[in-house]
């Protein structure tokens, strides 16, 4: 399978501290791969680096082959490499389909100026967005809450709608930090089918996740992160035999790994 | 849809009439000539403001537009006194101008936010000030006065607008042009609020990291509406020192910039109209409370404070709940 996104020897020092050290691994196209890690082992930061947020210290990140660290984060997700956040992030005063419209940004063909006119560009970019905002909306079920101020959303939704406004970008590669965190059960499992559907549509997903049942069932493979290092790499039932992966998270206040 | 458009038309269609026509008409027939002064004023700070309204639309709390309105105003004078310039040429030039230095001092400055972006904005307008004292061309404390009114404006030999100096009643022209500005002024705004850059200004306000996330230039769309702010300040700027016929570093001050930022929070950050609203209040809120003489500032800063806190999102929200209710 081919390689969608390529971690070299990343590594990114804040002060004194090493939050991401020397890490490599590689994602395959239409793979999920998750990184999971005790609290402050560096995943966020990762992802951070990835999505072009942060400039690494050393090291690089490559997007079908071409350099993406150092370009500024909206060129990245230009390019196809989109992040949810971990914080609940959405436009929380604007309806739930307008958070999914106006993430339609990167593909417009119209200009500024265009949509201020309103031009003929500009109205068939409005038009388009809006369908397929709409089939978004029906694809994570949240067809019923279109019209819904986003902050009014119970907490299950607003991840969709996270999750959303990463998909109408029409990305590459879809970045996920902790889509399940703060889900009950039933939600995470429905929210694990939903990632999966997904990838089955032909996205790369790569996902941070502490919820390890989930990452166990979601993940094609794991990325260990332990203090910044990468200190495993394989599939599920790999990752749960691994000696360095369960002293890790014994070693931490997290709990342990699920198995 | 198509009631809310009919809507729409007879409500600009109204406003149109009495702005250009029941003002005027009301005007002549009372005699109160020195209505037309106040009006030019309100609709020049209304245009002011707009700017300012614009830069919070986009996340940036803006108390730095009286030092574009000031360098609008010594543009357009030095324009006319030192190089002959029509002023009618110099209006559109001073609003570019500021648009420009705009670019130059928002690239650094665009990226605080919050209190950051304020404080460093009301600064602006003291260094600007202290630039007109301080710089050669402004001449100083002296500023620059006898600024000759308007002359006529003609294309292709077809006098568009006569010689302010010729008319009997230059105050209604400036009511007129003033009047006319906002208007346009206003329209821009509205057409950019409803159009897909005021839902991308919208998501800057509410959560810049996801905006850049999805691939909004986000550097450049602040620049964009920065510049647009200053280039309102810029024009109303240069109106007032042709009306004046006068500039000085005083003409705007931080006082002033405070009040462009009040006119925007009293008539409602999330009402295009919002900034013409309150200015039209605030302006003769402050005129009506002279009366009151030394408790003018007491009473008027005590008012601020009780509206603000009884309608945070401005009057025109007023008209929003009894349009629910
Ligand atoms: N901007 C920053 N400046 C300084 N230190 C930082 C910064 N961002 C993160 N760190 C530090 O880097 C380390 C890794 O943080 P990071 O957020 O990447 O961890 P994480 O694996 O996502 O943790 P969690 O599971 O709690 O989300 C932590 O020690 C954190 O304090
Ligand atoms: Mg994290």
């Amino acid at each position: 399978m081919a390689e969608m996104l390529e971690v070299s020897v990343l590594t990114k020092r804040f002060g004194g501290l090493v939050a991401v050290n020397n890490v490599s691994f590689s994602v395959r196209e239409k793979e999920i791969l998750s990184v999971i890690g005790p609290n402050g082992a560096g995943k966020s930061t990762l992802f951070k680096l990835i999505s072009s947020f942060l400039t690494p210290t050393a090291g690089e990140v490559r997007l079908k082959g071409e350099r993406i660290s150092g370009m500024a984060p909206h060129i990245a997700a230009r390019k196809g490499v989109v992040r949810t956040f971990q914080e609940t992030t959405i436009f929380k005063n604007m309806s739930v389909r307008d958070n999914v419209v106006i993430a339609h940004h990167l593909r417009s063909t119209a200009s500024l100026l265009g949509f201020f006119i309103g031009t003929g560009a500009a109205k068939a970019d409005e038009a388009a967005f809006g369908q397929s905002a709409d089939e978004i909306l029906a694809l994570l079920g949240l067809s019923s809450l279109a019209g819904e101020t986003a902050r009014n959303l119970p907490h299950g939704h607003l991840r969709a709608l996270g999750i959303a406004i990463g998909l109408a970008t029409n990305p590459s590669i879809l970045l996920l930090d902790e889509p399940f965190a703060g889900m009950n059960h039933e939600e995470t499992m429905r929210m694990v089918a939903m990632v999966r559907r997904l990838r089955d549509l032909g996205l790369t997903i790569l996902l941070v996740e502490h919820d390890m049942p989930a990452v166990m069932k979601i993940s094609d493979r794991i990325v260990v992160l332990n203090f910044g290092q990468k200190i495993a790499e394989g599939t599920p039932s790999e990752i749960q035999a691994n000696e360095k992966v369960i002293e890790a998270y014994l070693g931490s206040e997290d709990e342990a790994i699920g198995l | 849809m198509t009631r809310n458009r009919n809507m729409e038309i007879a409500s600009v269609v109204a406003f149109l009439a009495i702005v250009f026509v029941a003002v005027p008409a009301a005007i002549s027939a009372s005699g109160r000539f020195d209505l037309y002064y106040t009006l030019t004023s309100v609709a020049l700070l209304s245009i002011a403001s707009a700017g300012v309204w614009l830069t919070f639309y986009i996340g940036r709390i803006n108390i730095g537009q009286g030092a574009y309105a000031l360098m609008g105003g010594y543009v357009s004078a030095i324009l006319v006194m030192n190089y002959g310039w029509s002023f009618w040429w110099t209006l559109p030039v001073a609003g570019l101008f500021c648009a420009a230095a705009s670019v130059l001092i928002g690239l650094p400055i665009l990226r605080l936010r919050g209190v950051y972006f304020a404080m460093v904005t009301l600064v602006l307008t003291e260094v600007a000030r202290l630039l007109a004292l301080a710089l050669p061309i402004t001449n100083g404390a002296k500023g620059i006065v006898s600024i000759p009114l308007p002359g006529a404006l003609s294309v292709f030999g077809l006098t568009i607008i006569p010689d302010f100096a010729t008319l009997q009643n230059s105050r209604l022209a400036f009511y007129l042009l003033a009047v006319t500005l906002m208007v346009v002024c206003f329209g821009v705004m509205y057409r950019l609020v409803h159009s897909r850059i005021g839902k991308l200004c919208q998501s800057l306000q509410q959560n810049e990291e996801l905006a850049s996330s999805i691939g909004v230039n986000i550097a450049y769309l602040r620049i964009i509406a920065y510049a647009v702010s200053s280039f309102f300040g810029g024009v109303a700027g240069a109106i007032f020192a042709a009306i004046s016929q006068s500039i000085y570093p005083s003409s705007f001050t931080v006082t002033d910039s405070v009040n462009f930022m009040l006119n925007c929070f009293l008539g409602g950050l999330g009402y295009v109209f919002g900034p013409m609203l309150g200015t039209l209040v605030l302006y003769f809120g402050w005129d009506l409370l002279f009366q009151t003489g030394e408790f003018q500032l007491l009473i008027y800063s005590g008012l601020m404070i009780v509206l603000m806190l009884v309608l945070p999102n401005g009057l025109l929200s007023l008209a929003e709940t009894r349009k629910k209710a």
